[in-house]
């Protein structure tokens, strides 16, 4: 433990029980059942070292209940599972000092200040008192909290809370970080702050694994991720390798009903066409001659976009992900 | 890995446990000087309003003057309603609203240690809470002599013994209103009926033997005659009663805390 230095400025080195280039987190036949009902079923994962890696999903896709798996707070019912090479259910207490959390829900202890917070946890990961007051400091100007060191929780705002939560997650200078739903509930600028952290830890070399259901935050972070939904894993790849492999390289989404779209735009070549709801949606590797129909009808509203991992979601499982 | 989760194996904290209670001492000595005009303020009123208002009448109960007959009864009352308070109510509320406990679950510590560091702190509540409570009635001429220090270790013990139980009902309570059925069943009988005010003897035959069952009629056994500067009959039952209940609600709220974080 010596050569405490925040790791932004020392990359974060070989970790101990992966080879290089190997897998921080393992899963193999993963599953979770709560009272008979399966909440993961039966899911792979390879978490590769370094960079950020990605759990895609609505609400209730199971990434929640994976995390608290890998975090050792829920034990799986069937399936293995191991972290930095070391089997969760027996060496827990390595893997979560090896490891910094961002949990969903901001839970800083409401009776300390920001400070304080980040001293406490430390005492948690019994770090030396000569390692905690610098990296306090560094962690507090890391995520743009030093003034505001000695305040009381209560008087954080949304942003400057969960700021607080990542920079109690790096107490322990950990190679592996699990964020879930790192930007929930901020605001945009808040959000992109946050995001440049995280690559800036990425690019230190840690391995982020992180939850959303934000499709920006995914396209934005991700090297690689994991689309879920109804406990399983139904794709995987890097973001912009997953939108080539699934769909076309444009969408038209249109305002107007199933049967005149399919008359002035089922005829085209290359054109597929799908409906949520009262939204038309017209994927093409062209979009003119798209776009030269449905300007020959007036009063028709759309707009145009290149597709995204939304629309990979959608293909795949027939329903958005906002909505799911 | 089997499907069903390990609940029932024996406790295994380590040094964590301190850590969790460090936690709570930290937390407390903020709050220290604000709670510190309460601690004197309150033994004051009950030991004046009560003891010389009602020892005028009295006289001597169980051969003390009431004053001291009751300062005792509420050291061993205090230290009970120190540990209840704190194993149900706060201890719900870091488990629930401010989710201190599953910030802690993300470090290496373990749902044993915090249990364990939990039941430390209650017990060392009251034994906090006690202390004031002691100086108001040595300083009222209610203890014998400086041999009532005696009676530190013990509401130490009486704080393990009623942390456990109240610790078990925060694992098993929905909302804060679930306390209440502990309180008003459990806790106010037992300071009602366990000797705190009138010795136990004064109950008909059937209601002794009830309150024989429950801790604080044991609690007050061993404390009355420590402040009282004499040696508690019965020790070895007393103690064993005390021990026995902290043991099994430190068994029982491990079990159910663990089934209530780890899902």
């Amino acid at each position: 433990m010596q050569d405490q230095e925040w790791a932004l400025e020392h990359p974060q080195g070989p970790v101990a029980g992966v080879a290089p280039g190997g897998s921080v987190v393992v899963a193999r036949g993963l599953t979770k059942a709560f009272d008979g009902r399966l909440a993961v079923r039966g899911i792979d994962l390879d978490v590769p070292q370094g960079g950020c890696f990605g759990f895609l999903g609505p609400n209730g896709a199971g990434k929640t209940t994976t995390l608290r798996m890998i975090l050792g707070q829920s034990p799986p019912s069937s399936g293995t599972l191991s972290v930095f090479g070391l089997p969760v259910e027996r060496s827990i207490r390595e893997i979560r000092a090896r490891t910094g959390v961002v949990p969903q829900a901001d839970n800083a202890d409401p009776d300390f200040t920001v400070a304080e917070n980040l001293r406490m946890y430390a005492r948690y990961f019994r770090l030396p008192r000569a390692v905690v007051a610098p990296r306090v400091r560094e962690l507090l100007e890391f995520m743009e909290l030093a003034d505001r060191a000695d305040d009381p929780i209560k008087s954080l705002s949304g942003g400057m809370k969960r700021r607080l939560t990542i920079a109690r997650a790096l107490i322990n200078d950990p190679e592996l970080i699990i964020l879930d739903e790192p930007t929930t509930g901020l605001d945009p600028q808040v959000r992109r702050m946050i995001w440049n952290r995280l690559r800036q830890l990425g690019h230190a070399g840690k391995t982020l694994l992180l939850t959303t259901h934000y499709m920006d935050e995914a396209e934005r972070l991700c090297d690689d991720l994991v689309v879920m939904d109804g406990g399983r894993i139904i794709a995987q790849g890097a973001p912009r390798a997953l939108v080539e492999a699934h769909v076309e390289p444009y969408v038209v989404e249109i305002q107007g009903d199933a049967a005149t779209l399919q008359r002035l735009l089922g005829s085209l070549p290359g054109v597929r066409l799908e409906r949520v709801g009262e939204t038309g949606y017209c994927y093409t590797a062209s979009l003119a001659p798209v776009l030269e129909r449905l300007g020959q009808v007036p009063g028709i509203s759309h707009r145009h976009r290149p597709t995204t991992l939304e629309d990979v979601f959608l293909r795949i499982t027939g329903h958005e992900l906002r909505e799911a | 890995m089997g499907a069903s989760t390990p609940i029932a194996i024996l406790p295994r904290p380590r040094g964590g446990a301190f850590i969790v209670w460090l936690r709570n001492l930290l937390v407390w000595r903020k709050l220290m000087v604000a709670g510190l005009f309460l601690a004197f303020g309150e033994p004051f009123v009950y030991l004046l309003g009560l003891g010389y208002g009602l020892g005028r009448f009295i006289g001597e109960v169980g051969g003390l003057p009431y004053l001291a007959f009751l300062a005792s009864g509420l050291l061993a009352s205090s230290a009970m309603n120190a540990a209840s308070f704190e194993g149900m109510y706060s201890v719900f509320t870091r488990m629930t609203h401010q989710q201190t406990y599953d910030a802690i679950l993300a470090t290496p510590l373990s749902v044993d240690d915090i249990v364990a560091g939990e039941m430390l702190w209650c017990a060392t509540k009251s034994v906090i809470v006690t202390l004031p409570i002691l100086v108001v009635a040595a300083l009222l001429g209610a203890v014998a002599g400086p041999a009532a220090v005696l009676a530190v270790p013990v509401f130490f013990l009486i704080g393990l013994c009623f942390a456990g139980p109240a610790m078990l009902m925060a694992a098993l309570a929905p909302s804060y209103d679930f306390f209440n059925y502990y309180v008003t069943l459990l806790i106010t009988p037992m300071f009602i009926f366990s000797g705190v005010f009138y010795p136990v003897t004064t109950l008909p035959g059937f209601a002794q033997a009830l309150v024989q069952l429950l801790p604080l009629s044991h609690a007050v056994g061993l404390v009355r005659p420590l402040v009282a500067g004499s040696a508690p009959a019965d020790a070895g039952l007393h103690l064993v009663v005390l021990l026995g209940y902290a043991a099994a609600g430190y068994l029982a709220s491990t079990w159910f805390i663990r089934r209530r974080l780890v899902r």
